[in-house]
């Protein structure tokens, strides 16, 4: 069953006939198998992969490192967690390496992620320093090319 | 000069590929949704690219000896056991371009004028015209889709006459998909035992087989090797087709001849790819399985679909092709994928393009994306909902 994830992970939109069709279930078993996962929270939701760029909406987007100082006893769950909490804040990452938590940000301009971080990140306890990236442009997103149509060089041949 | 008095009579006879017209058409129409391709959508995986890249800079631009580098047929063995339990060596394994060019000197080395060939269709369109090149007479060998698409003993023994030289066993198989299993060979073999009759083995889909078992090479079947030619290569394995490397392993003295001509037409297989190919060998068994896990989503994404717009299409075990019958639309083949042309802008193979047992049905390539299937299937589902309104 974890191919249904695996289909629906490539296209969210795959309809449950055609997943049937390729696990050899039937239609009825993915439905169910859907639901499960969703009650269950191993599906957490389905997005639209937008290049608002080209949509002609402007965006702004930062990735955000954080150095925070964990706590005792929560180690870094509890900072993590007010974080995530903000509706500002796109994603949320405990990483390895040089810095604690990596950070996506969206806003609609670089004002607003500025305010953000100087307002109400910076502040809080626990927040050792913040190094803020903006991304000037999107090439490709969750495995797919943005505005590069796939050639297909191929000939017909027999 | 009149060039049609000066062109071979044999060359003038080769039957010329009628669809050629057809592809033109298609190559020319804007937003045609294509699934007629014969190889994969995938790239080389990147390790095997690098080889030939890293030979490049080696400068290794020579040739190398006739029959290809021994470091590449030696692995070429060590391949050929480790995936389907054939045991060759070295001067056994001759390196082509490409499995074509391997098609070719088997049966130029083998076929005299007057000789048989048999040749089960549907199926690659090229041993016919290099079977009359040679002066040889091709016994077309109409297979059915009520046996899958499979040759059976009955058919064969039909088909054997004194003159009978060679046989061509062209699976699995473009264009139906067609699997022989161990179990459908045996048959087979046991007509061929104590016969003269030779096989040419075209294994170059060996390793898009689907549903459990693994392909079986002919030559694996008791007492068959010394009679039959195997033919491999990398273009549908490795995703390789535009570096034309391919290989035939066989009886010695008949590789030793096939090399022969091969030194004369040829000399050797492109340098390049046959570094590339060592990488290939030695470490790209999981390349080989993610994109076969690939194709195999696809193959039960489409068959599904087709069998749920009424073309029905036995289930297809090998290589990256679906073959339905169109009888639900009361067109021939070629009607069939003239008006899906015109009509939808799809265009896919008619049958009848791999011998006329083909005819009734088409030839659909799934070496394409989910998103490009999906897309071309919708329009073939609204052509069909038009043909019946």
């Amino acid at each position: 069953m974890e191919k249904i994830l695996k289909l629906l992970e490539e296209n969210a939109r795959m309809s449950v006939e055609d997943i049937a069709g390729i696990t050899g279930d039937t239609p009825e078993a993915v439905a169910r198998k859907l639901d499960e996962y969703a009650q269950n929270h191993i599906i957490n939701g389905y997005h639209a992969l937008v290049d608002w760029e080209k949509a002609g909406v402007s965006r702004v987007q930062a990735i955000i490192e954080l150095r925070v100082s964990p706590r005792r006893e929560s180690g870094f769950d509890e900072i993590a967690e007010t974080i995530a909490n903000f509706e500002e804040v796109d994603s949320v990452m405990l990483m390895s390496g040089g810095y604690d938590l990596s950070l996506v940000l969206n806003g609609k301009s670089y004002q607003e992620i500025a305010l953000f971080v100087v307002k109400r990140l910076s502040p809080l306890e626990g927040v050792v320093s913040t190094a803020t990236h903006f991304v000037l442009r999107t090439y490709k997103k969750e495995g797919v090319l943005f505005g590069l149509e796939p050639l297909d060089e191929r000939e017909f041949g027999l | 000069m009149n060039y049609e008095a000066l062109i071979s009579p044999r060359a003038a006879q080769m039957r010329p590929s009628g669809i050629r017209k057809f592809f033109d058409i298609a190559a020319e129409m804007k937003d045609c949704i294509s699934l007629g391709v014969g190889e994969p959508d995938f790239k080389t995986p990147w390790t095997i690219r690098d080889a030939g890249i890293r030979s490049l800079e080696r400068g290794r631009t020579f040739y190398t000896s006739n029959a290809g580098l021994k470091e590449l047929r030696e692995e070429i063995c060590t391949y050929l056991n480790r995936r389907f339990g054939l045991s060759y060596t070295a001067p056994e394994t001759l390196v082509t371009v490409g499995g074509s060019e391997a098609i070719d000197l088997c049966v130029r080395a083998l076929v005299q004028p007057g000789d048989e060939v048999i040749i089960p269709e549907p199926c690659f369109v090229c041993y016919e015209p290099i079977t009359t090149l040679t002066g040889g007479v091709p016994v077309h060998l109409p297979l059915k889709a009520e046996n899958a698409f499979k040759l059976t003993a009955q058919q064969l023994k039909e088909a054997i006459t004194p003159k009978t030289k060679l046989l061509v066993m062209p699976f699995p198989c473009n264009p139906s998909g067609a699997v022989m299993r161990a179990e459908d060979m045996e048959p087979i073999a046991e007509v061929l035992r104590g016969t003269d009759i030779m096989v040419l083995s075209d294994e170059i889909y060996a390793e898009l087989t689907y549903g459990g078992a693994r392909h079986v090479s002919f030559a694996s079947l008791p007492g068959m090797k010394e009679r039959t030619v195997v033919v491999n290569g990398f273009s549908k394995a490795y995703a390789m087709t535009g570096w034309r490397l391919g290989y035939a392993c066989g009886p010695k003295p008949i590789i030793d001849v096939m090399t022969k001509i091969h030194q004369s037409a040829i000399m050797c297989a492109p340098t390049t790819s046959q570094y590339a190919a060592v990488q290939a060998l030695r470490h790209c068994d999981e390349d080989i399985e993610r994109m076969r896990e690939e194709y195999d989503m696809r193959r039960k994404f489409i068959v599904n679909r087709l069998n749920g717009m009424g073309l029905s299409c036995f289930e297809p075990e090998g290589a990256f092709y679906v073959f339905p019958s169109i009888a639900r639309s009361k067109l021939s083949s070629e009607e069939f994928c003239k008006r899906l042309l015109m009509e939808k802008k799809v265009a896919v193979i008619p049958g009848n393009a791999f011998g006329e047992s083909g005819e009734g049905f088409v030839r659909i390539s799934y070496s394409y994306s989910m998103a490009h299937l999906t897309e071309a299937l919708q329009r073939i589902s609204s052509f069909l909902q038009e043909l019946d309104a």
